[in-house]
């Protein structure tokens, strides 16, 4: 597993912004030092109480290295827990001037004990700081709040607002209701506040909640289009509880979920809206608008159609500004920024994906 | 085209690759049960560096539960996204028709002769009595 890594660097000389890489633990316990004797405890005693049954294990066999690309591998530890590999195999060798670490496990967004939900919170928050922003200043970090205490998570978006290392806000989009029932919009609310993007990256089967609409899936490969249906769900919910009418500055990054759809679920909403909208009279504007402001995508694991340029023309529906490139390093389906995009792109559209939206929406400087 | 002398024919064991530098391109030579290929360490599905990946079997399956192992470790799986290649004819399994890794020539030749040129690379000291990998690319 311990394959040594060429120390190459990238042959373009384009700075991207990469909006999804998977940091790491060695071990839970990595999390001590962050956290009160109490909550040390209580994780070594009883654990986390999840609402699934496959805790700590994945759902379906993932023969090729569990899911990661089999270069990645420290020589302890799992992928993305060795910041020195990460920034000699990714950062250095892919050009990455900005990177968004999206940490998604150990950060309450699923534990059903709130206090100790809360606990997670603050000591991944930490975490992230001390383990990676602060060693390597081009990686940043996200805000990981439990999404069900959401007078918590407000408090500790302020506790952290101020701190730049600090870009986004990460809830979980398998929440215990769809994200748009107003018991969230407390988070939205100190989003909107502070200025920062929700981020919602795809999270499996997790949550509680079957993870397709007509039931489990029988494959994972199967299982990989539930992240599909389940960001449509979720934008539906934002868009018809009215939250984007609510939090006219709100921004939401949907992360790895694709984009493709996105044109098709907008057309669906405007037809219906216009015909059946005396139901929800406080979503005042066609659904596609909100979408069209208040909603970015990030690009990995990208659509490939036959015929390269109508992701083209796909792009030029949802705007060149809304999309940002992402490689979800160092996972086995990561894209790389120059192989990625099968048809050729303007250098504006080009400065666009790979830098400058995510510059923009993040205020990187 | 060059020619080049890139190893000790002892150095690459049967099961095994050694990753060389043919002016400036990097090359693994496989040995597979004494006979030697070469292929490029750029995956052709995206670049990666394919040579570094794990040597496989060939994985056959008529049904759930069953499943055959043949031609050990006669793929190559690349590290990056995982692509299966024969390493025989650089064949891709999962895409055959259109993706095929950069193949080149190697033969094994004995010192005896190499030292005669015209072939010699200068930074190789070459015996007579040895056999060494040269690599066509």
């Amino acid at each position: 597993m311990n394959i040594p890594v060429r120390h190459a660097a990238a042959s373009s000389k384009l700075a991207i912004v990469d909006c999804d890489i998977h940091p790491a633990f060695k071990k839970p316990s990595d999390l001590f030092p962050f956290m009160e004797a109490r909550w040390r405890e209580h994780m070594t005693t009883f654990g986390e109480h999840l609402r699934q049954g496959l805790s700590g294990q994945l759902a379906w066999p993932r023969m090729s290295a569990s899911g990661m690309r089999a270069d990645a591998f420290p020589d302890d530890g799992p992928p993305g827990s060795d910041l020195k590999l990460m920034q000699r195999q990714h950062l250095d060798a892919n050009g990455v001037e900005v990177g968004m670490l999206m940490q998604l496990s150990k950060g309450g967004m699923e534990e059903r004990n709130l206090e100790f939900a809360a606990a997670l919170s603050r000591a991944i928050n930490d975490w992230q700081l001390e383990t990676f922003v602060r060693p390597e200043p081009r990686l940043r970090a996200g805000i990981v709040v439990p999404q069900e205490d959401a007078a918590f998570a407000a408090s500790e978006i302020e506790r952290r607002a101020g701190d730049r290392s600090f870009s986004q806000i990460i809830i979980s989009p398998r929440s215990s209701d769809p994200l748009g029932h107003r018991r969230y919009w407390p988070i939205y609310a100190a989003a909107e506040r502070y200025n920062l993007p929700i981020a919602l990256h795809v999270q499996g089967f997790s949550g509680g909640h079957v993870s397709t609409p007509s039931g489990w899936p029988t494959y994972y490969l199967q299982e990989h289009y539930a992240a599909v249906t389940g960001m449509q769900n979720t934008l539906t919910s934002l868009v018809f509880e009215g939250v984007f009418e609510r939090f006219p500055k709100l921004s939401i990054v949907l992360i790895e979920g694709g984009f493709a759809w996105a044109p098709a679920l907008g057309w669906r909403m405007d037809k219906h809206w216009a015909r059946l909208r005396a139901e929800v009279p406080h979503v005042k504007r066609p659904p596609s608008e909100y979408i069209r402001e208040h909603v970015w995508f990030t690009t990995q694991p990208i659509e490939e159609p036959e015929n390269p340029q109508h992701l083209a023309e796909v792009i030029e529906w949802i705007g060149w500004d809304r999309l940002m490139f992402s490689t979800d390093y160092p996972h086995w389906d990561f894209d790389h920024p120059q192989h990625v995009f099968k048809f050729s792109m303007t250098d504006t559209h080009k400065a666009k994906v790979y830098r400058d939206n995510a510059r923009a929406l993040y205020r990187l400087s | 085209m060059i020619r080049q002398v890139v190893a000790r024919a002892l150095e690459v064991a049967p099961g095994h690759c050694k990753i060389v530098n043919v002016s400036g391109r990097e090359i693994g030579v496989f040995n597979i049960n004494g006979q030697y290929f070469a292929l490029a360490n750029r995956c052709p599905h995206e670049g990666g560096p394919l040579c570094e990946g794990r040597m496989i079997a060939l994985v056959q399956s008529d049904g759930p539960g069953h499943y055959e192992l043949t031609r050990d470790r006669e793929f190559l799986r690349c590290p990056w996204h995982g692509w299966e290649f024969d390493i025989r004819t650089g064949q891709s399994w999962c895409d055959p028709k259109s993706t095929r890794a950069r193949q080149f020539h190697v033969t094994v030749e004995p010192g005896e002769k190499l030292v005669k040129g015209p072939y010699v690379a200068e930074t190789f000291p070459v015996s007579v009595e040895e056999e060494y990998l040269v690599v066509e690319a």
